[in-house]
């Protein structure tokens, strides 16, 4: 079992690789757009230091929405997800390596340009910090939600538009949690909790959401 | 000519079971003979509600006469959440026991919900206005109550985009039952963020120091929206049984 | 009963916009909602009955 998981995560990975432009398009989109806030906003400091995390967190959102497409479609468009709902291995896992893979490519090159980010935004050293630890726990809740909104609107016509509905709302603890322990750091209230909280979500859908994503799959192909 | 539900065709009994009315036929009729009676008992609740909120009840010290909105603010706020919980409900049932009736349950119910979720927000900025002196303020039970109107627009519109009904109504309630666990994480995350919502509110707690003309009002308000609610809802799962199950030869002796 | 005139009734002690837009908008709505219904059941039952007179043939 675990054998197939890592080697579907490997192919994945792969395939990545060989069409990186899809994997780096979100990437793209989330530096514009955290580019797009401090020319509009103005170079005021003090402004840009406190909205930050929203937009960090907003553009890591949307930027993972875009990014979710290439989770199933692909497979799902050449016929190889169905091989993988007729395999002997729970689908549960196979869908976690996918997502893991997911993961690797577009929440971590993500969190590798969040200090970039950051720095635009004239964020200290500690609320970088904390904003950067968020991220870390909180991309894979993106990654790991996203499959299951990926997986319902496999069968369906709306898109990536129906894909933003069905998810934002339950995305909004994810970006709640995020953009105020930044702000929890920076006021100095402490972000503790906050970033535990996150830890908890993680947790969560880790246990949940590809059990979740498996039934949509499944229903995907009924 | 009318059949009792509980008996077959020749006349025996059978034993009334939970999937009784999974049988679109037998819910078809249950729902007919349900409709007129919720339909009854929620005028008769809402005229009494009304009549004892409006015109008895006494003002409102520190309100004036604007806590009113009350009446049918609270009542749409707290519909709002039980039909989604009825909703995922039935979504659920149907998604265990494959009964198309359960989901059809579930998708008569979202329009609906989804009314009250509307009618709360716009009640509640039309009172928050007065009181709090703005149309709309980011507090946690407005913003979770915003948040809850997306989920029901999710369910409804993944429900629409989806050609195959009964597919559609096996997505849409992995849709409802995860929409249900989140529930509680988004409104404490929305209560943890920003805290406001106090005073106007009725808690449990809080109830009994209202007026009792105040009190009775409100809930007899709460049991009118509850039987317009599943009035309604009983009338558009009739349609929805009707649309999906029209050629079925039990409805054309019916519907002539 | 708390008010002396229909004036006063409908003035709701000054916030009569708020509490009537209130009431109104729900009683509106929720009137709609009805009514919208009983169109769709017209349609539904209009649909099959007239699919039913094209098997009866």
């Amino acid at each position: 079992m675990l054998k197939a998981a890592r080697q579907l995560m490997q192919r994945d990975l792969l395939l990545a690789m060989r069409r990186r432009s899809d994997a780096l398009m979100p990437l793209a989109f989330f530096l514009v757009t955290t580019t797009l806030f401090p020319l509009a906003i103005g170079p005021d400091t003090k402004l840009l230091r406190s909205v930050a995390p929203g937009i960090v967190w907003v553009a890591a959102l949307l930027a993972s929405l875009l990014g979710l497409q290439r989770l199933f479609a692909d497979d799902h468009a050449d016929g190889s997800l169905e091989q993988l709902l007729l395999s002997p291995q729970p689908l549960e896992v196979l869908v976690l390596a996918k997502v893991l893979a997911h993961w690797l490519t577009s929440g971590l090159p993500l969190l590798m340009l969040a200090p970039l980010v950051a720095l635009q935004y004239g964020l200290d050293a500690e609320a970088m910090g904390v904003l950067w630890l968020g991220l870390l726990l909180g991309t894979p809740v993106l990654s790991l939600l996203g499959s299951i909104g990926a997986g319902l609107a496999l069968g369906a016509r709306g898109g990536s538009v129906l894909v933003a509905l069905i998810l934002m709302p339950l995305y909004i603890p994810l970006l709640i949690l995020g953009s105020s322990a930044v702000v929890a750091a920076s006021d100095g209230t402490g972000s503790a909790p906050h970033l535990m909280l996150l830890g908890a979500l993680l947790a969560g859908s880790l246990a949940a959401s590809p059990w979740a994503a498996a039934a949509a799959l499944r229903i995907a192909y009924e | 000519m009318d059949q009792p539900y509980y008996s077959t065709a020749n006349g025996a009994r059978r034993r009334l079971t939970v999937f009784t009315f999974a049988s679109p036929r037998n819910f078809y009729h249950l729902a007919g003979r349900l409709i007129p009676w919720f339909t009854a008992l929620g005028v008769l609740a809402g005229l009494a509600g009304l009549a004892i909120g409006l015109l008895f009840a006494p003002t409102d010290f520190q309100q004036g006469d604007a806590y009113r909105i009350i009446f049918v603010h609270v009542p749409a706020a707290w519909m709002s959440m039980l039909v989604y919980m009825a909703m995922a409900g039935w979504a659920g049932f149907g998604l265990a026991y494959h009964t198309g009736v359960s989901s059809i349950m579930a998708s008569a119910l979202a329009p609906t919900g989804a009314l009250f979720t509307f009618l709360a927000l716009w009640t509640g900025a039309l009172w928050g206005k007065p009181t709090w002196g703005a149309w709309w303020v980011w507090d946690a039970r407005l913003t979770s109550e915003l948040i809850l109107l997306f989920l029901y627009l999710g369910f409804m519109g993944l429900h629409a985009s989806i050609a195959d009904p009964r597919r559609a109504d096996r997505a849409a309630a992995v849709l409802a039952l995860v929409g249900a666990v989140n529930i509680p994480i988004i409104y404490f995350s929305v209560y943890w963020w920003n805290t406001l919502h106090q005073g106007p509110s009725v808690t449990l707690g809080n109830a009994p120091t209202m007026a009792p003309a105040m009190l009775a009002a409100m809930l007899l308000m709460v049991a009118a929206f509850w039987c317009y609610g599943i009035a309604v809802a009983l009338r558009r799962a009739r349609c929805i049984v009707l649309e999906r199950h029209g050629s079925a030869a039990w409805l054309r002796r019916r519907t002539k | 009963m708390n008010w002396h005139s229909l004036q006063d009734f409908l003035a709701m002690g000054g916030y009569g916009l708020y509490v009537w837009g209130s009431f109104s908008v729900v009683f509106g709505l929720m009137m709609l909602e009805v009514w919208a219904l009983g169109r769709r059941e017209r349609e539904v039952r209009a649909a099959v009955s007239s699919h039913d007179n094209e098997g009866a043939a």
